[in-house]
């Protein structure tokens, strides 16, 4: 009733209160206890806010997506390039991961090579997309030992407004599903930029996610605003394919109790499949969209 | 009159003629009158002016805020007023029975103190707590707003904020800075507080502002029951 | 063969179709996006704040600093993230262009930061970006004279066009093509970029900076618009 009405006045008002003084004691006491007592404004500990997908937002790469979590915004893009594989895997392609914390993203960010934080989340994507076998890198051979197909997936902040690992996460994965492999000469040695195939990436019909679970006090909330990851004392994050963990990373200070670890698994299974389907569902209505563009 | 104010851009023309004077946001050039920033435009009589709709908050002397204390040094605390200057608030400008060997026992780092605007000087702002009703915030909740929107948040005379506080039953002080304090006897009062001040913000421009938050208010009453 | 017909059918002293949008980045005090067709920039805006490091600061007046980057992706061949030399450059240039029209003798010891980000290129970007930059400033609510506007003219062997894309950039047909950038204060036209590379004779350069004066009238016009429909 009243929280359903917050959600829809937080929809019609894009501009709202920022905040770019250093955080208050106050602040963090109020986020803190409001956690506390399980309040959150418009929805509760362990929901996230709206997700919105859409595909195909930058024509010069060969797959692309921009996610909105809440105000967080990503945009994701796929490159392709013919590369030579690594030598101890002769018969594969390659994946490298970038992401870019954007100084236009927020007034915290400054210009210059990632830092640590740009670093963390750009090898757990990786790692989750690596592990999960999203990627079936061995049908991306051209000639073993001599010619592959190199994967760049560049992700980029766009509006921080906390929980830009999870929202890089499905912006990953859209820009994948999205892509399209572009002609490739293979006499001449030379990709054709801008002359795409109908044919897709090979992936997984199943679908990779990234959960981060924070901890206040003794409470577990997911998908936290700027102000609520600032009170964050600590997170761990899963990455889950079909019901199973791919990647884990317990970032952050606070230590955590093995009753609290069980009990986050036991969140996390549950949470990975809805969101999963809800995900999956998304991703689909944005393809859908992108056709009805063309 | 119940026209929504025109925005105007930089570089436009306002009005043209003598007779014109230029006010705040606005120059002569010739003999037109023209914007210097982007905003609503004003009339009063022959004074044309902008209203700011977005930019920072451009401290002046008298002006209530609310602050952060960033560090401590021997004597004062420098604070964050969320102004492009530095601010400090001396030891001096505090009552008299504050013991300068504790300083941090009265304000620490990341404490919300409210205070007033003592000056302003190209070094920096000057901070003062000698008056009534400041001090440091130890509960509640903060509302960030544009703090060109602070005076339709109080309304004439005030009479904005006192439909706020009545309706919500909440003690609200609202900084000049766009700093909101909110202090309620409930969460949901506190929230419903901050909602109400996040919706004038968003509606600034339009006018009979006094009536739609009216409506608003009795909108979220009626739900709750 | 002279250049009579354009690769996209346009006439010689059209624009691409133009599209702005203002408050885009919900964190920044400003933002828009600007796009000549497939061209698409993004500019946000924060400040004016307390400069660091304090050595950089300038006890006169507020300091316009001005950062232009490309998506990895924006460009048919990956860019390498990270700003480049050409970043840098055109970087400068765009600060030097917006910096007439804007006034922070009010706010020393302060910087306003333009970060400005190509999402999507087919030519023109450090136009396309100025443009989104200007109505950025202008939605931030730094004081300014005037706003910018910017746009790109060619000269496509004897051929003077509006609104270069990259097809007629790499056009090799007689002269081959001239590339030029250019900007100008919307209101009273003086010039603040001006950046070319090929070949052109002074009489034709005088001509093609008249009709890029031309063109950014209608620029103007949207960037007018887009300010004043702004929702907040």
């Amino acid at each position: 009733m009243l929280a359903k009405k917050f959600m829809s006045f937080r929809k019609k008002h894009l501009r709202r209160q920022k905040n770019k003084m250093m955080i208050s004691n106050l602040t963090k006491k109020r986020v803190h206890d409001y956690l506390l007592e399980g309040k959150r404004e418009g929805r509760g500990l362990l929901d996230y806010r709206e997700i919105e997908i859409e595909l195909g937002v930058s024509k010069n790469a060969e797959g692309s997506a921009r996610v909105k979590v809440g105000k967080t915004e990503v945009v994701a893009g796929v490159k392709l390039d013919v590369t030579e594989p690594y030598t101890d895997h002769e018969d594969e392609g390659t994946l490298i991961t970038t992401l870019e914390l954007l100084p236009l993203s927020s007034p915290r960010f400054e210009a210059g090579p990632p830092k640590i934080e740009a670093i963390e989340i750009a090898r757990i994507v990786d790692r989750e997309v690596r592990e999960s076998k999203f990627i079936d890198f061995k049908k991306l051979c051209i000639k073993k030992g001599e010619k592959v197909w190199g994967i760049f997936l560049d992700i980029f902040s766009i509006n921080d407004d906390g929980n830009l690992l999870d929202a890089a996460g499905i912006a990953a994965v859209a820009a994948l599903r999205n892509a399209k492999m572009p002609k490739y000469d293979e006499k001449e040695d030379k990709v054709e930029y801008g002359e795409l195939t109908n044919k897709g990436m090979p992936l997984n019909k199943e679908t990779p996610i990234i959960l981060t679970f924070h901890k206040i006090g003794n409470k577990i909330f997911i998908d936290p605003g700027q102000e609520e990851e600032k009170a964050s004392e600590g997170r761990i994050s899963f990455g889950f394919l079909d019901g199973n963990i791919n990647a884990c990373q317990k970032g952050n200070d606070a230590p955590l109790k093995l009753e609290e670890l069980s009990e986050i698994l036991e969140t996390a299974e549950k949470k990975a499949e809805e969101m999963t389907e809800k995900i999956d569902k998304a991703i689909e209505k944005a393809l859908k969209a992108r056709e009805n563009r063309k | 009159m119940s026209e929504e104010r025109e925005k105007v851009i930089p570089g436009e023309i306002l009005e043209t003629g003598e007779d014109w004077l230029p006010g705040e946001g606005t120059r002569r050039d010739g003999k037109n009158i023209v914007a210097s920033r982007f905003g609503l435009k004003e009339i009063q009589n022959r004074l044309v002016k902008i209203i700011p709709l977005s930019g920072v908050y451009i401290p002046r002397r008298g002006n209530l805020v609310i602050g952060v204390v960033t560090d401590i040094n021997f004597s004062g605390w420098n604070m964050d007023i969320n102004a492009p200057y530095t601010s400090f608030l001396p030891l001096a400008e505090c009552p008299r029975f504050f013991n300068k060997e504790d300083l941090a026992e009265y304000f620490d780092i990341g404490d919300m103190v409210v205070c007033k605007v003592k000056a302003v000087k190209r070094k920096g702002v000057d901070l003062s707590l000698k008056s009534i009703g400041l001090g440091k915030i130890e509960d509640g909740m903060i509302v960030y707003i544009n703090s060109n929107k602070v005076p339709r948040v109080i309304g004439k005379e005030g009479s904005m904020i006192k439909i706020i506080k009545d309706a919500t039953k909440c003690d609200i002080v609202v900084g000049q800075n766009g700093v909101v304090w909110i202090k309620g006897k409930t969460a949901e009062n506190e929230m419903l507080a901050k909602e109400t001040i996040l919706f004038i913000t968003g509606k600034s421009y339009l006018s009979g502002l006094t009536e739609k938050v009216q409506e608003f208010l009795s909108k979220k009453f009626g739900e709750k029951k | 063969m002279a250049y009579t017909k354009r690769f996209d059918g346009r006439k010689f002293d059209e624009t691409r179709d133009i599209k702005a949008e203002v408050g885009i980045i919900p964190n920044a005090d400003g933002s828009a996006m600007f796009a000549f067709g497939d061209t698409v920039a993004v500019a946000a805006v924060y400040g004016p704040k307390i400069m660091h490091p304090q050595h950089s600061q300038d006890p006169k007046k507020g300091t316009l600093r001005v950062t232009y980057d490309m998506l990895s992706f924006s460009v048919p061949e990956r860019k390498k993230p990270g700003p480049s030399r050409r970043s840098q450059e055109i970087s400068k240039v765009t600060e030097w262009a917006l910096s007439p029209v804007v006034n922070l003798d009010e706010f020393p010891n302060t910087v306003v930061d333009v970060h400005i980000m190509i999402f999507q290129a087919n030519a023109s970007t450090r136009c396309a970006g100025i443009n989104a930059a200007a109505i950025a400033l202008a939605h931030a609510g730094v004081p300014m004279s005037d706003l910018v506007s910017s746009v790109s003219v060619g000269k496509m062997d004897e051929t003077i066009v509006v609104d270069v894309i990259k097809e007629e950039e790499d056009y090799e047909e007689g002269e081959g093509a001239t590339d030029i950038a250019t900007a100008f204060t919307s209101n009273s036209g003086k010039l603040t970029l001006l950046q070319l590379d090929g070949k052109i004779s002074p009489k034709k350069l005088d001509e093609a900076v008249e009709k890029a004066r031309d063109a950014c009238k209608k620029i103007y016009e949207l960037q007018k618009k887009t300010l004043k429909e702004a929702k907040e």
